[in-house]
């Protein structure tokens, strides 16, 4: 039985739609990100989820029961979810056993049993050593760690993250994205996570939901994503690709200026019109023209940049009218600028998108 | 392995009791939006409405043009709007003269002395203006005053050229106690202004002086205007000095012809009349000064980024060191000087001598005259209960609106600024007619005071509350909230503690700013319920100086020890912060 239910969820400000018909569901324990660039609504369906805001229509569930519609809300302190918040939030006014207490006093627990709770709490975080000092004297990444001590310590139904890891410097943030994804591990929460980096949710994450423009892209698993995308966005948005034109006809896909094998393609062709997703690291180039068989076409280098792990080319097919193509390839590959070439595509390697 | 995580996950669960069913979240904020909506109105809307409604009403409840044909009818009435307006802008002018040179060379040079001037500053904004008239009195009346009897003794002249019952004289004293205004406005617009920014038209080839001229002096120009209506403000709108200083010199400006309206026969409909003049220029000026101050652009001063360098004016610093050294001497040396060697003298004019020395004045206010220790408890009581209430329903103001928990946040803020609007006068002038009478009958009582006080005070706690709220990330609330506390326990465990600084500095400079206040009291005391501001006065007039000075000592001790635990508890510059 699903968990977490968001129902053809909605928000509208006037008449600015922030959150679309959003449909997702999560199973108890599993972890999914809310993934999109800024202003695509996921910050504001997380505050929905948490009873911050209250929806335009539709409705959020736990376990069946309507928490959040457009015609009331559970209020926040009576959701049993808890919450880490993008600036921590951390009392400054309080201890960090206090801070991570808290939730345990608000509910009533007994005195001694908070403190024996708090302390095993900060020892999984690793910081029991510091349990009397207060959040000033602290560093970002211990901030952090009080903040996922005092919502787990409560043993929350649902755990919401708000972008945790965007204040954190680069190596920290590595750091805290194992801590956090170790912590799934170990108390299986159900948890929604929103992130604007892509590679903090391919890390963390057990599925992904990709959204854009208040609406649901795709959900799926970091595998799938990258190596399935279903639309463009997602295709553009998880790393690089080309996106490339075709028509597809008789077992064949006709590009600008060059044709490939239907058979390409990792799923059935669709008929007709079809953008076709192909990552620069799936492709190879080479001097000399390929054996038969191998599918290479003629195109002109156009450009290339050294990024040190490998070389990033862009060519143009021969008889193409515009677009160019993005070819990743091993720095040993050397093609001077105006050169002529032979792009080999793999097969399975491209997506309909 | 031994893993610490197994015997969290064994603990036995604590689940909160969650809601069957979601509900309107509405009830229990709309019981204090409606509260708060009836406060407001009982403060602020009744009285302004029913200053508006008395000048128009006619004895038999028709409505009239009458009050206004009494109010303005008269060629000594008009006179007084008339001295109004050139006070207004004298002192102004005087106040602009004083403050933007000092502001800028606090700010910006390389003056000696600079944190002796600031802290002259402060404590001239201490001193209550109507306590350095009264001094004034005693060093510049004609004949008597220290300064005609020093300047007789050294010119063997039959009196001295001061004297202080004069057009300019009053308007030096308005000017010499709302300079600070100017100073703090022009001070914190010349410290945002990066020396970057004067250093690029200098390496375009600007002079010294031109940089001054076509880049500081501009920038900073919308604070130093928008400063200039403030005082002008106050000086249309003040009682004190004009009564002390103006009456005996037959100088007649527009809140003391409004007071004669207030003596037998009391004409109420005349008196809410002849303010709707001066309270439309307030609002008028207010809004022009909230525009100049709103265009940020153009004050753009980036914050970051960009040092403060102080600028070496060579031999100018010990000028300009000496022309605010010169005027706090005015403002506050002189005038504490004569004070203290009058509260402690058996005759004041007769100077300092062993043989004139007394504490009898201090033993008079506190044991023997009643009326004396009535006005000075009554003071610090008021001033308690509306510190405490303007700083109560400031913050409920700011965080209701500012985290739009109720209907109308923006009218809820208006009502809560407006009074700011309305000089004290005129607020006790719309307070007698709303109050005093049946159905309330508060005449005479101390609530009338105290209500008029919390409404007059009420935007600066709102503003100062306000701004330090703003400083609060609302995420430290909501991660109350998400781990299971109510709205009340936010407020308990989170906004109340880490806002308590503000909420004490907003509290001790209400309080400051009401031990001193005179227009809006006086209307509205009576003999039970008088202040210090108000004996004052009385006090002026049967020439008591000896005894007044001794209870202005007193005053201002108790406002420097309140103002030095606010320094201590709620920072340095709480009095002279910019709102």
């Amino acid at each position: 039985m699903p968990q977490l239910t968001l129902n053809q969820l909605c928000k509208t400000y006037g008449k600015n739609s922030v959150v679309d018909h959003l449909d997702l569901s999560l199973a108890q324990g599993e972890l999914v990100s809310l993934l999109g660039p800024s202003g695509c609504g996921k910050t504001t369906t997380l505050r929905m989820i948490a009873g911050f805001i209250d929806p335009t229509s539709g409705t959020v569930e736990v376990d069946g029961k309507v928490l959040s519609s457009a015609r009331g809300s559970v209020p926040p302190e009576r959701r049993g979810m808890s919450m880490i918040f993008q600036s921590y939030a951390i009392w400054p006014n309080m201890t960090v056993a206090e801070n991570v207490g808290f939730g345990l006093a608000v509910r009533k627990v007994a005195a001694a049993e908070i403190r024996r709770r708090v302390d095993e709490m900060l020892d999984v975080v690793q910081l029991r050593a510091l349990r009397d000092r207060y959040p000033a004297e602290l560093s970002g990444g211990q901030q952090q760690r009080v903040a996922l001590a005092r919502s787990i310590v409560v043993r929350p139904d649902v755990l919401l993250l708000d972008e945790p890891l965007s204040n954190l410097d680069a190596n920290l943030r590595e750091e805290m994205r194992s801590e956090i994804r170790r912590l799934h591990d170990e108390f299986r929460i159900t948890t929604v996570y929103v992130t604007h980096d892509q590679s903090e949710a391919m890390a963390i994450s057990d599925r992904i939901a990709v959204m854009n423009g208040g609406r649901i892209e795709q959900v799926d698993t970091p595998w799938a994503l990258y190596n399935r995308p279903r639309t463009p966005f997602v295709a553009q948005f998880i790393g690089r690709t080309n996106l490339l034109a075709a028509t597809c006809a008789s077992s064949e896909l006709r590009f600008d200026g060059f044709s490939l094998p239907a058979a390409l393609l990792d799923d059935a062709a669709p008929g007709g019109a079809v953008t076709v997703s192909v990552r620069p690291q799936d492709l190879q180039l080479s001097a000399q023209r390929p054996a038969d068989g191998a599918g290479g076409i003629e195109v002109t280098v156009v450009g290339r940049t050294y990024l040190g792990d490998c070389w990033d080319y862009t060519v143009m097919p021969a008889n193409a009218s515009g677009q160019a193509i993005k070819v990743n390839t091993n720095p040993s590959v050397l093609l001077d600028v105006g050169r002529r070439a032979w792009l080999v595509f793999d097969s399975r390697k491209l997506v309909a998108v | 392995m031994n893993n610490p995580l197994s015997s969290i996950l064994k603990l036995p669960a604590q689940p909160l009791r969650l809601a069957q069913h979601p509900r309107r979240r509405l009830d229990p904020t709309l019981l204090v939006f409606v509260l708060l909506l009836l406060v407001l109105v009982a403060l602020v809307a009744n009285p302004i409405l029913r200053l508006v409604w008395e000048s128009l009403r006619a004895g038999d409840g028709s409505i009239t043009l009458q009050h206004y044909a009494d109010a303005f009818g008269k060629q000594r009435n008009l006179k007084a709007l008339l001295n109004t307006l050139y006070l207004g802008l004298a002192s102004t002018g005087m106040a602009m003269a004083f403050g933007v040179p000092l502001a800028w060379a606090v700010s910006r040079t390389t003056m000696p002395g600079r944190q002796l001037i600031q802290g002259g500053v402060l404590a001239t904004f201490v001193m209550p203006p109507f306590l350095g008239a009264v001094a004034w009195i005693l060093l510049a009346g004609p004949n008597a005053g220290w300064l005609n009897k020093r300047w007789s003794e050294l010119t063997g002249a039959d009196g001295g050229p001061f004297n202080i019952f004069s057009f300019w004289g009053i308007a030096l004293l308005i000017a010499l106690y709302a300079f600070p205004l100017v100073f703090v406005f022009s001070k914190s617009a010349f410290d945002l202004i990066s020396t970057e920014m004067e250093d690029a038209a200098a390496i375009h080839g600007a002079s010294g002086r031109q940089v001054f001229r076509r880049v500081t002096l501009p920038l900073a120009l919308p604070a130093i205007v928008g400063s200039a209506i403030l005082v002008f403000l106050e000086a249309i709108s003040l009682f004190g000095t004009p009564a002390l200083l103006g009456i005996p010199a037959r100088i007649n400006v527009a809140t003391t012809q409004m007071s004669t309206f207030f003596e037998h026969p009391l004409r109420m409909g005349t008196a809410a009349a002849y303010s709707m003049p001066v309270l439309g220029a307030t609002v008028l000026l207010l809004l022009l000064q909230r525009r100049l101050l709103a265009k940020k652009g153009y004050v753009s001063v980036s914050g970051k980024g960009g040092e403060r360098r102080p600028l070496d004016i060579g031999p100018f610093k010990w000028l300009l060191a000496a022309y605010g050294a010169f005027i706090l001497l005015l403002s506050v040396a002189l005038p504490l000087g004569i004070l203290l060697q009058s509260a402690f003298a058996r005759a004041w004019g007769k100077g300092l001598a062993a043989s004139n020395l007394t504490l009898a004045n201090f033993h008079y206010i506190f044991f023997e005259q009643m009326t004396v220790r009535q006005a000075m408890l009554n003071t610090v009581l008021y001033a308690l209960a509306a510190a405490a209430a303007c700083v109560v329903l400031g913050i409920v103001v700011a965080y209701v609106t500012q985290r739009r928990l109720l209907p109308f946040p923006g009218l809820i803020q208006f009502m809560a600024l407006a009074p700011f609007a309305v000089p004290g006068i005129i607020l006790a002038v719309g307070f007698y007619a709303a109050y005093a009478g049946a159905p309330f009958s508060l005449y005479g009582s101390g609530w009338l005071i105290v209500l008029a006080y919390i409404t007059r005070f009420l935007p600066i706690a709102a503003t100062t509350t306000g701004a330090s709220l703003r400083s609060l990330n609302p995420e430290l609330e909501e991660a109350v909230r998400i781990l299971g506390g109510g709205r009340f326990m936010v407020l308990r465990k989170v906004v109340v503690p880490l806002l308590r600084k503000s909420l004490i500095g907003a509290f001790m400079l209400v309080f400051v700013i009401a031990t001193r206040e005179l227009s809006t009291a006086v209307f509205l005391t009576g003999p039970q319920s008088r202040v210090m501001s108000v004996l004052t006065l009385d006090m002026s007039e049967q020439g008591q100086y000896e005894i007044l000075s001794a209870m202005g000592i007193v005053l201002l001790l108790m406002t420097t020890v309140v103002v030095g635990i606010g320094m201590k508890l709620a920072g340095r510059d709480f009095m002279l912060r910019r709102h």
